[in-house]
């Protein structure tokens, strides 16, 4: 690991001030991603800015009927919120349906929604990938592509983003609300939030440097019958290699959203309409543009099963 | 460099480490607690979980000095030879490991989760998210599934916390 100067920040403001001091900081909250990547020298902070002494761990409702969760709120908490397990299941689900329960007691809602790929390339720094380091390849491409994309690739990287909770903010349509280093906020709809790999695959987000998230929104609660269903090499403790969040609603409309997919939670608004007509139509909808490599095409087919389970164990929840 | 103070096992301590050091080294290296095992190193494991503030922790995913004011419980502060918490005495009558070496993360991992189901809090396996969940065998497995056995005592590891628990639960 780099030696990195350490700083403790007790209000956004004092945040934004450290982050504007410091070119080469960091924000550090839950540390179970960032330290792994740390050590690995994957990523190499200069200065590192722990932000959990700001006030941003609790849950409020919004005035339009929503929650509103602070940065800080860890999974744990956040999956057992009350109002959660009650107005918005995909998320409490999609949230235990990740990591352990030691590393969903450090891992907060930013955290999580910033975590890196999990593709091995980018874990291994004798290996191209332009996401770790911009022109020196892409290993996956041409190597083990089991896990990774299918839709939304570039020639640059088809490495997926691993975040189970991000799929689900992705179907209730959340907000992140965040404050630059100067001060300025901005509300990014969740959908806006994730980038595509394109050429700039470095770039996993549209978070600039020095801006920090306060806060995921959601609106009021969507209702219906709400899923996750994850599918994983084990049953536990394991990244998804398809992961599909449902909201079905009982005429049969809904949302639904994809994880494992894409470099981004993938949801294709335009598909739900072909909700009623069921997993196939909607699969073959979303999956429209895939260009899976030999060893990923099993996951088109995974994608509509996945689907179809999801769908049947909503029409279960709605008897 | 950086100076932290923190309860470990209910002694207050004061170090002065390098910002690099997690909580797992400090306790290994500086405060010679070597109960806590070092498996992966990455969060894999679970052979390093500890207890910080009430909630288990992965302790090789942290650095010490983000642990200022905080109280850590590791295996030696669970119990003693002399007088076993009873997870410890549980382990040992359902014969919950063979080498050991995952043994004392088990151990503070299933006392810490045994709370975690008393506050309510739901799990992937957990049937109705609206309601208190259950210790069931397939809540165990599931809740303890970041804690891996090379050994695959898990049978005895699950027969263990469930002793436990059906005490307290
Ligand atoms: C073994 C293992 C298995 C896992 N399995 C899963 C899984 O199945 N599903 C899943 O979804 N996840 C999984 N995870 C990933 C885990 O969910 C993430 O590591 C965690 O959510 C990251 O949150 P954190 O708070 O620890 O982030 P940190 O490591 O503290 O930070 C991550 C990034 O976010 C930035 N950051 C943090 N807070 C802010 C803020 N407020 N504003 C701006 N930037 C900020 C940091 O600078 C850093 O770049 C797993 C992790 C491990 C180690
Ligand atoms: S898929 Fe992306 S992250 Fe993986 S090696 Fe290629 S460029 Fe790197
Ligand atoms: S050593 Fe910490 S999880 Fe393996
Ligand atoms: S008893 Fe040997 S690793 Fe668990």
């Amino acid at each position: 690991m780099r030696p990195f100067t350490f700083e403790r920040v007790r209000t956004p403001a004092e945040a934004a001030a450290a982050a504007a001091r410091h070119p080469g900081a960091k924000f550090v909250a839950g540390r179970t991603n960032l330290l792994d990547l740390m050590k690995l020298e994957i990523e190499t902070p200069t200065h590192l800015i722990d932000v959990n002494g700001l006030a941003l761990d609790k849950i409020e409702p919004t005035a339009d009927g929503g929650l509103r969760i602070g940065a800080l709120v860890r999974n744990t908490d956040l999956a057992a919120d009350e109002r959660v397990r009650r107005d918005y299941g995909v998320l409490s689900r999609a949230l235990s349906a990740g990591a352990s329960g030691q590393l969903r007691n450090m891992a907060t809602t930013a955290g999580n929604l910033l975590q890196r790929t999990r593709c091995p390339y980018f874990y291994d720094t004798n290996q191209p990938c332009n996401k770790r380091v911009l022109g020196s390849g892409c290993g996956a491409i041409d190597g083990f592509s089991r896990q990774h994309a299918v839709v939304g690739i570039s020639d640059a990287c088809i490495a997926t983003h691993p975040s189970d909770m991000a799929v689900a903010l992705r179907v209730l349509d959340a907000v992140v609300e965040t404050v630059g280093p100067d001060g300025s906020t901005r509300n990014i709809p969740i959908a806006e939030f994730h980038r595509l790999p394109g050429d700039q695959p470095h770039i996993d987000t549209v978070l600039r440097t020095g801006e920090l998230i306060t806060a995921v929104t959601l609106p009021k609660p969507a209702g219906g019958a709400q899923i996750y269903y994850k599918v994983r090499d084990r049953a536990s403790y394991a990244f998804a290699l398809v992961s599909v969040a449902l909201v079905v609603q009982k005429d049969g409309t809904g949302r639904v959203a994809l994880g494992g997919v894409a470099h981004k939670p993938w949801r294709v608004e335009a598909a739900e309409a072909e909700l009623p007509k069921g997993a196939k139509a909607v699969a073959a909808f979303l999956l429209a543009d895939a260009k899976p490599t030999d060893q990923n095409a099993f996951k088109l087919k995974l994608v509509e099963r996945t689907l179809a389970a999801a769908l049947a164990q909503a029409k279960g929840a709605q008897l | 460099m950086s100076k932290v103070s923190l309860t470990v096992n209910g002694q207050a301590c004061d170090l002065e480490l390098d910002n690099r050091t997690t909580l797992l080294d400090a306790l290994r290296e500086h405060l010679h607690l070597t109960g806590t095992k070092k498996g992966c190193d990455q969060g894999q494991c679970g052979a390093c979980t500890v207890i910080a503030g009430g909630h288990r922790i992965n302790s090789c995913l942290t650095l010490a000095v983000m642990h200022q004011g905080d109280s850590i419980t590791t295996i030696e502060g669970l119990g003693t030879p002399e007088k076993l918490h009873p997870m410890q005495a549980a382990f040992v009558k359902c014969d919950g490991f063979q080498c050991g070496y995952c043994t004392p993360g088990q151990i503070c991992s299933a006392v810490a989760m045994l709370d975690e189901v008393k506050a309510g809090i739901p799990s992937h396996v957990t049937a109705d998210l609206t309601s208190h969940p259950q210790l069931t065998t397939d809540e165990i497995r599931e809740r303890m599934s970041g804690n891996i056995c090379r050994c695959a005592a898990y049978s005895n590891i699950i027969e263990a916390i469930s002793e436990v628990g059906r005490g307290e639960i």
